[in-house]
């Protein structure tokens, strides 16, 4: 069994976010980054839990600059074998892609996995683009994942329901919620991240179709109305008159 | 030409469907050129497209489509999209559509913005269109340079319009695609609105005490037609189905109408409902978090509130 985790790294999720004065990029002072959740909490754990039951090997693969490399550690801490590091300041989901398809390509990975999207740019696009490139069946939003053999069943979630399907490996997913429960990374975990090989690979060459060029923040709410507990008729009209929502 | 692939799970179109074509209408006029849109599979009446703005509508009526495989789908719109010249490509931002949107754009050499909130401006060749970003905390302007583009349109973003009247459909062939999924079984909520597509939500945390407690909370909901959610506590501990978890790792949704009864507001909960128009809260505490991000707040005992706003909203439902 050969697994491919793809991990990204985000401002974690209680970062206050700020851009630079022309709005043309995030401002990364004193922001806390992280493994996006999605990707360690469900893609990778559920990669580690397959190759504990079945053998193999799970390579965490992110494409990055050299200072993500804590967060591939922590990665590798969690339980992958080896790491990737693809040497980029990738600027669009599509670069992204490309990268991960050009490693993967010759690799006869078995499975693929991402995580249902960044918490940055709420994307959800690379898996699907990744899966293109390498022509293999996407199963997205996976909420559970298990392998007989060759065969892997999936649920997956779809509006106001699930989806139970069935893919011959080789496949790519993403994962979302119930695939997997969080792990936190243990000592003996954390002391043989260390030894554990990190390779980097240059990125191939690749030009951006769309990347973000403008960032601003939302208009600030204008307050909380505080209605009293026992007028709500007066919240109806509010909702009614004001509001214009029912 | 525009091309708007309309979803038609199970045979039957949806909101979201009509929101992409009325999106797909209006970027289509603002770049003066057409609309059509395609549906894959053997819905009933696709010619009513027409009525939100599609002036032809391509239909494939091939079982393969009753089944979703991106593979499949993907292989058949990128060739529908490229027999026709379509410049721009429009999905839904569904369960669906983000399978699809990858593919296409890989398969179409085309740039890609996954979730728009608004319509697009045009500038020479490229498109400049803005999404949600950091999970509401703010608003990112993509550009798109290259010669073909696909676009996924967050649900809700824009309402369907009348642009237009019903066609008839034309039915085309594609070549076939091998699928390599197998769907055993779908399971979906009868009755009710999705979350992802509903317009009033009606959401409910650990300040209800517990599952015994939620039939006035359902009531508001009906009274409201509204879809009923639940924060992360309250789908962990099985109080509530997990498909009713709205933040950040349930399900993001953006409303016209939020009600948070019983729920702090923790950052994770607001990444996923942020972005909703209007957010009244509820809460015994007046320090709780989400009184910061609501528009209309009520400090008091829910378990008194809530049945008194559901008379309210009785009284206003009977004119």
């Amino acid at each position: 069994m050969k697994l491919l985790v793809c991990i990204s790294q985000t401002p974690d999720t209680t970062s206050k976010v700020s851009f630079n004065a022309d709005g043309s990029e995030f401002n990364a002072a004193g922001v806390q980054f992280i493994m996006n959740p999605y990707d360690e909490w469900y893609a990778l754990v559920r990669a580690c839990e397959l190759r504990e039951t079945l053998g193999g090997t799970v390579v965490a693969l992110n494409v990055g600059p050299a200072a993500n490399e804590t967060t591939i550690r922590k990665a590798l801490a969690i339980g992958a074998d080896e790491a990737v590091r693809i040497d980029s300041d990738p600027k669009s989901a599509g670069f992204v892609a490309k990268q991960i398809a050009e490693y993967a390509k010759n690799e006869a990975f078995d499975i693929i996995f991402f995580g249902k999207e960044t918490i940055d740019h709420n994307g959800s696009e690379v898996g699907a683009m990744v899966a293109e490139y390498l022509d293999l069946p996407y199963v997205s939003y996976a909420s559970k994942l298990d392998l007989n053999g060759s065969v892997a069943t999936l649920e997956r979630d779809i509006e106001g329901g699930v989806e139970t399907l069935e893919v011959d490996l080789p496949f790519v997913v993403s994962a979302a919620k119930g695939m997997a429960e969080q792990r936190i990374p243990n000592m003996r975990g954390i002391m043989t991240a260390r030894t554990k090989p990190l390779k980097e690979v240059p990125a191939v060459a690749y030009e951006d179709q769309a990347k973000a060029v403008q960032f601003t923040l939302p208009p600030a709410k204008a307050g909380v109305k505080l209605v009293q507990p026992d007028q709500m008729d007066e919240l109806v009209r509010l909702l009614h008159e004001e509001a214009k929502v029912i | 030409m525009v091309l708007v692939f309309a979803e038609s799970p199970r045979g039957q179109f949806k909101k979201s469907a009509f929101e992409a074509v009325t999106y797909g209408r209006k970027v289509a006029d603002a770049m003066g050129t057409s609309c059509a849109a395609l549906v894959l599979g053997n819905a009933a009446n696709a010619g009513q497209l027409g009525q939100y703005g599609a002036v032809k509508v391509f239909q494939v009526t091939d079982t393969a489509f009753d089944a979703f495989d991106s593979q499949t789908y993907a292989s058949a719109i990128a060739e529908v999209a490229g027999k026709n010249g379509a410049k721009v490509l429009v999905l839904s931002h569904s369960s669906t559509g983000k399978s699809l949107a990858g593919r296409l754009a890989v398969r179409l050499n085309a740039g890609l913005v996954s979730g728009v909130n608004s319509l697009p401006s045009a500038q020479g060749n490229s498109l400049k269109v803005k999404k949600s970003v950091f999970s509401g905390k703010a608003i990112a302007e993509f550009e798109i340079s290259s010669d073909v583009k696909v676009i996924s349109l967050m649900g809700n973003a824009v309402k369907p319009e009348s642009l237009g009247a019903a066609v008839s459909a034309e039915t085309i062939t594609v070549g076939a695609a091998k699928g390599r999924i197998r769907v055993k079984s779908v399971k979906t909520q009868e009755g009710t609105v999705p979350l992802p597509e509903a317009e009033i939500v009606v959401s409910a945390g650990r300040g209800m005490k517990g599952p015994e407690n939620w039939g006035m909370v359902e009531e508001l909901a009906t009274s409201l037609g509204a879809t009923t959610a639940c924060s992360r506590p309250v789908a962990d501990a099985h109080w509530r189905p997990h498909h009713e978890h709205v933040g950040q790792t349930g399900i993001a949704i953006r409303p016209n109408l939020y009600i948070a009864i019983g729920i702090s507001g923790a950052i994770q909960h607001l990444a996923g409902v942020n972005n909703s128009k209007v957010i009244v809260v509820i809460n015994k505490d007046p320090e709780a978090p989400f009184f910061k991000a609501a528009d209309y707040g009520v400090v008091g005992d829910l378990f008194e509130v809530v049945p008194q706003l559901n008379a309210a909203i009785k009284k206003f439902k009977a004119g």
